[in-house]
């Protein structure tokens, strides 16, 4: 067991961690270890299921049936690249896992997880050898290719079909409270959930509390769906990120940067939820944004509100610069803010607002 | 195995109507298994007892693309709508049937600019040239599909509906021979594959297996300028890692590799960068479930006249005996 | 007439409250009970107590509108759309916003400052503004927030012998058919499900069908009667004044074909006009309820309506009472039997 304090600097190397682990859609499970670390000093039952979600039961006060059952979700895997042909020369071809942009790729050291490791580039042609109309085009994903420098020989037996490659990148700090890396989507979401399990260790709650890690989030939110069928809690919180503010973002795509973590409502949001939770950040002063949304899609929430005869759903997201480039931006104190506001809202929860649940 | 394959190609069954294949695999197939019994959806499901004491399900779906008829014109020339992933450069001037055997050519409007080939510029010709003519044969609803047509030619099969009728023959094969099998078979020849996975959804529902296997087609790489892929006719079997439905389940995977290996089957990885089989809707059902693909490598797939290799149809059909009689079962 | 006062609320997915309230104050003494679950489905029962087959019949009570994303620096309002919108339908029209209704307009730069080739693209999103005659952001923040849902204000008219203009008749037809079915009697159990959020995702029918696990469901639609000028025979799907419209499959749902044949049988038998819908675009609740658990047949039946998704359709009412008469002497018929 490890645990975290709320200093900036663990945060940072909390954050660190999470970032710069390897754990593409479908390999979440190298990623176990370390959120088990810290998700043992809080629960009791952690387990891992067929899809590769790790499910951590953290027990109510008293055993009770009707006891509210809540369920965080934030998305363990990132998204990445997969060989898909070694050609005789040893260039090596992907294909995608996830929403990969092909434009982010030229010019980017990366780590094949075969047998072992193994670096790469995916090389970028100099400018002199590039026609004007060549560099007026963006990079196909056809046509780039990783360069390990090995000959294909010394290729065969540690690389192969299907092997996952991500971007090699270490977290950065930058002014004030912002870090950027890779995977902060949905690393960060992790880092929310672990400081409002850690929070909620310090007040009291009538609900039993599900944190889950999914998986295979990035490629149709499928972890949650099965996650959720099984835990089937009385309300599901999903935890991901969000775009922030930048030039050429309208204000209503985005939210601002270190304002707050962005509180979403829309039809996929119950408003008794989206009122507990803006109220108790009012009540507790920490900050946050209201976001409103048309739809759910592409984030954990859009699966878990479906799920059988329905769960209560909300969604909390981190302003999040960059989406799926390989130096994502975040603000820790957004992330801090929504661990304590979850913890807050969850200890909040008790029987009499599950009945108001159906209540229309 | 072979037999099977050119009876099955040759059964009418566009999705959501699959009820002459069904009948035609169903006559196949009793008398080889426990239980035999169609569900909600259309699915044909036969059920082998095994050893041990988990549930494995098998899919390959009887369901093929194809067209239906909305609306007929006053002359005697028939509209219609896809039924899954038709395709109008693809679909013209092809000639498709009916259920009844009603032949027709696919005809063309008059064209500025290929690039305007759509559907709706598209038209069935049965050579009859008026609308009462027309009714006495067929209806809005009715459907047709591309003629059927087999042919063995050296090491190939080119044929129609190989994509999914070379997945119903392997497990019909299976289930005709299979002696001991390690658990609890459930052969599911699926519905609606085509047009959203559908029959697999209810199926895995219904059943609730331990673990899944679809059997189903995949592109090959091994055309002039084709997109990218490994995967080749003559490589053997093809043991899929991803496609846009679903990652494999890298248990299933494993043990695909590791009998492959240990039996002498040629085999090959697949990664697809389109489409999904029926392990999309499987994998996903309740909890859960450990699925994967077993991919019979297959060129100009949704075309009339898919290809495959025959000694890769024998690996695939190898490999699936030894997955399905394997203790390497109880570890998944 | 409960289809008047259906069409004029508003019901934007996930606030369907003026809808299901008009429908609860409608069937309330008819039903058994009802409940809402946890999505804000609106689930009421017949019959539980009876046997034979279980039957779901619905509709969904959200329509599509507008979102209000942001308030844009001059006052002027932003928005998103709701459920498939053809964006060219948005301009010059309309608007009332929130519970408050707070009326607005959706204009278009004057014809006079438009250049030539401008006027031949229709205006995008980011060129459509609300105006509700703030003067700043912070008047128009006392009376809209962003994520305030907009629709029209289009008031249901009677414009000739059983014609019929509103807006929303997709799917209020279907909720003022079933809240008017209440009424009748069964010999087994039904259950009236007016779902929510079907316009943007099928997102309240499934959770419903879960929970019911009914043994039948028919969906009651609107749906798209394109016979217009614009368009080749081939392509209406379905035509107004021709009856109900069966759907034998669209993009969601192959339709069980015993269930269609009895549909079709009680049509003939009690001289009722029908149609096909001849089309197979879209989608609806009826093909998230078919895949639910282990498969449930369903059947869609659908009223015509031209224009749907726009402020204003139109329908013929003698298709509304056809289409009501076929449901109703359906289930009577049917007596409860399974498919």
């Amino acid at each position: 067991m490890t645990n975290f304090s709320e200093k900036k600097d663990e945060l940072t190397e909390l954050i660190k961690e999470l970032s710069e682990i390897n754990a593409v859609s479908g390999q979440e499970d190298s990623a176990f270890t370390l959120v088990k670390n810290y998700l043992d000093n809080y629960c009791q039952d952690i387990s891992s299921d067929n899809l590769n979600n790790l499910i951590a039961k953290k027990s109510a006060l008293s055993e009770d049936e009707s006891n509210p059952k809540i369920m965080l979700a934030a998305h363990l895997d990132e998204i990445g690249l997969m060989v898909k042909s070694i050609d005789d020369k040893g260039f090596i071809k992907f294909a995608t896992i996830g929403g990969v942009d092909p434009r982010t790729l030229p010019a980017q050291e990366v780590i094949i997880q075969g047998k072992e490791e193994v670096a790469g580039i995916i090389g970028a042609m100099p400018p002199h050898l590039l026609s004007k109309k060549e560099r007026n085009k963006a990079h196909k994903l056809e046509d780039l290719y990783i360069d390990t420098g090995r000959k294909p020989e010394n290729l065969q037996d540690i690389v192969q079909i299907g092997d996952p490659v991500t971007i090699k990148r270490e977290l950065t700090s930058l002014q004030n409270e912002f870090v950027s890396g890779k995977a902060l989507d949905d690393r960060a979401g992790v880092l929310m959930m672990l400081i409002t399990a850690r929070e909620l260790a310090k007040i009291k709650h009538e609900a039993e509390v599900y944190f889950v890690a999914t998986s295979q989030e990035e490629i149709g939110v499928k972890g949650s769906q099965t996650a959720t069928y099984n835990i089937f809690p009385d309300i599901g919180i999903a935890i991901d990120v969000c775009h922030g503010l930048m030039p050429g973002v309208d204000k209503g795509d985005a939210a601002k940067m270190a304002d707050g973590p962005a509180v979403s409502f829309g039809p996929h949001v119950h408003p008794d939820l989206f009122n507990l939770i803006t109220e108790t950040a009012d009540n507790y002063n920490i900050p946050y944004q209201k976001s409103p949304t048309t739809t759910p899609y592409g984030t954990d929430a859009a699966s878990i509100q479906i799920t059988k005869s329905g769960v209560a759903t909300a969604l909390i997201s981190i302003p999040l610069r960059y989406m799926h480039t390989s130096v994502e931006m975040i603000s820790l104190d957004d992330v801090k803010a929504g661990g304590q506001l979850l913890a807050r809202v969850i200890a909040e929860i008790d029987k009499d607002f599950l009945e108001g649940l159906q209540c229309y | 195995m072979l037999e099977l394959l050119e009876k099955f190609t040759a059964g009418f069954g566009p999705a959501g109507e699959e009820m002459i294949i069904t009948e035609l695999i169903k006559d196949e197939i009793t008398g080889y298994c426990d239980e035999i019994k169609t569900d909600k959806l259309g699915n044909l499901i036969a059920y082998k007892k095994g050893k041990g004491n988990k549930k494995i399900m098998l899919a390959a779906h009887m369901d093929e693309i194809g067209i239906m008829i909305t609306h007929i014109d006053e002359e005697g020339f028939l509209r219609f709508t896809p039924i899954g992933g038709v395709n109008p450069r693809i679909l013209r001037h092809q000639k498709m049937v009916f259920a009844d055997g009603t032949l027709g050519t696919i005809g063309v409007e008059k064209l500025d600019d290929i690039k305007d080939l759509k559907l709706e510029k598209l038209f069935l010709d049965i050579g009859q040239d008026s609308k009462d003519k027309v009714e006495k044969q067929i209806s809005i609803g009715d459907t047709a599909v591309y003629q059927k047509n087999y042919y063995h030619t050296g090491d190939r099969i080119i044929a129609n509906s190989l994509d999914d009728r070379a997945g119903c023959a392997l497990l019909a094969g299976l289930l005709q021979e299979i002696k001991e099998p390690a658990h609890d078979l459930y052969f599911v020849f699926t519905s609606q594959e085509e047009v959203g996975t559908r029959g697999a959804t209810t199926a895995a529902f219904g059943i609730s297996p331990d673990l899944a296997l679809a059997v189903d087609v995949t592109d090959t790489g091994d055309t002039p300028e084709a997109r990218t892929m490994d995967v080749k006719l003559g490589a053997g079997a093809a043991i899929k890692i991803m496609d846009r439905g679903s990652i494999s389940h890298p248990g299933i995977r494993k043990t695909l590799e590791e009998l492959a290996q240990k039996n002498d089957i040629s085999y090959q990885h697949e990664v697809l960068e389109f489409g999904a089989t029926d392990a999309r809707a499987i994998q996903l059902s309740k909890e859960g479930v450990p699925s994967g693909t077993l991919s019979i490598p297959c060129r100009y797939i949704h075309s009339p006249a898919e290809m495959i290799d025959v000694n890769d149809y024998k690996s695939c059909a190898q490999l699936l005996e030894r997955f399905v009689t394997s203790e390497l079962l109880d570890e998944i | 007439m409960l289809l008047e006062k259906l069409s004029n609320a508003q019901a934007v997915a996930g606030r369907e409250k003026e809808v299901r309230d008009i429908i609860i104050e409608a069937i309330k003494d008819n039903v058994d009970d009802f409940r809402t679950d946890v999505t804000g489905n609106l689930i009421a029962s017949k019959g539980k107590e009876k046997s034979g087959a279980k039957v779901m019949l619905a509709a969904h009570m959200d329509e599509v509108g507008l979102m209000i994303s942001e308030i844009n620096g001059q006052g002027l309002l932003k928005f998103k759309p709701v459920g498939g919108f053809d964006k060219r339908v948005l301009v010059s029209k309309e608007v009332v916003i929130g519970q408050d209704k707070i009326p607005g307009i959706i204009g278009a730069k004057a014809i006079h400052l438009q250049k030539k080739a401008a006027r031949k693209k229709p205006i995008s999103y980011d060129n459509l503004y609300i105006d509700i005659g703030a003067k700043s952001d912070k008047e128009a923040e006392k009376l809209v927030s962003p994520g305030d849902m907009a629709t029209f204000p289009t008031k249901y008219n009677q414009i000739a012998d059983n014609i019929v203009t509103g807006k929303a008749f997709d799917d209020r037809v279907g909720c003022a058919i079933l809240a008017e079915l209440t009424a009748e009697d069964f010999s087994f159990p039904v259950e009236f499900v007016f779902t929510v959020q079907e316009e943007v995702g099928l997102r309240g029918a499934r959770q419903a069908a879960y929970a019911i696990n009914p043994d039948i469901a028919i969906v009651i639609e609107g749906t798209t009667a394109a016979d217009v000028p614009e368009n080749e025979e081939h392509r209406y799907s379905t035509t107004l004044g021709e009856g109900p419209a069966l759907t034998i499959r669209d993009r969601s749902i192959v339709v069980n074909k015993k269930l269609l044949q009895e549909l079709i049988n009680t049509a003939e038998k009690n001289n009722i006009p029908y149609q096909f819908r001849r089309t197979t675009a879209g989608g609806n609740d009826a093909g998230v309820i078919n895949i639910s658990r282990e498969g449930i047949p369903a059947a869609v039946i659908s009223l015509p309506c031209r224009y749907i998704h726009s402020p204003v359709s139109l329908l013929n009412l003698t298709d509304y009472q056809n289409l009501k008469s076929l449901l109703t002497n359906f289930l009577i018929d049917s007596q409860g039997k399974e498919f």
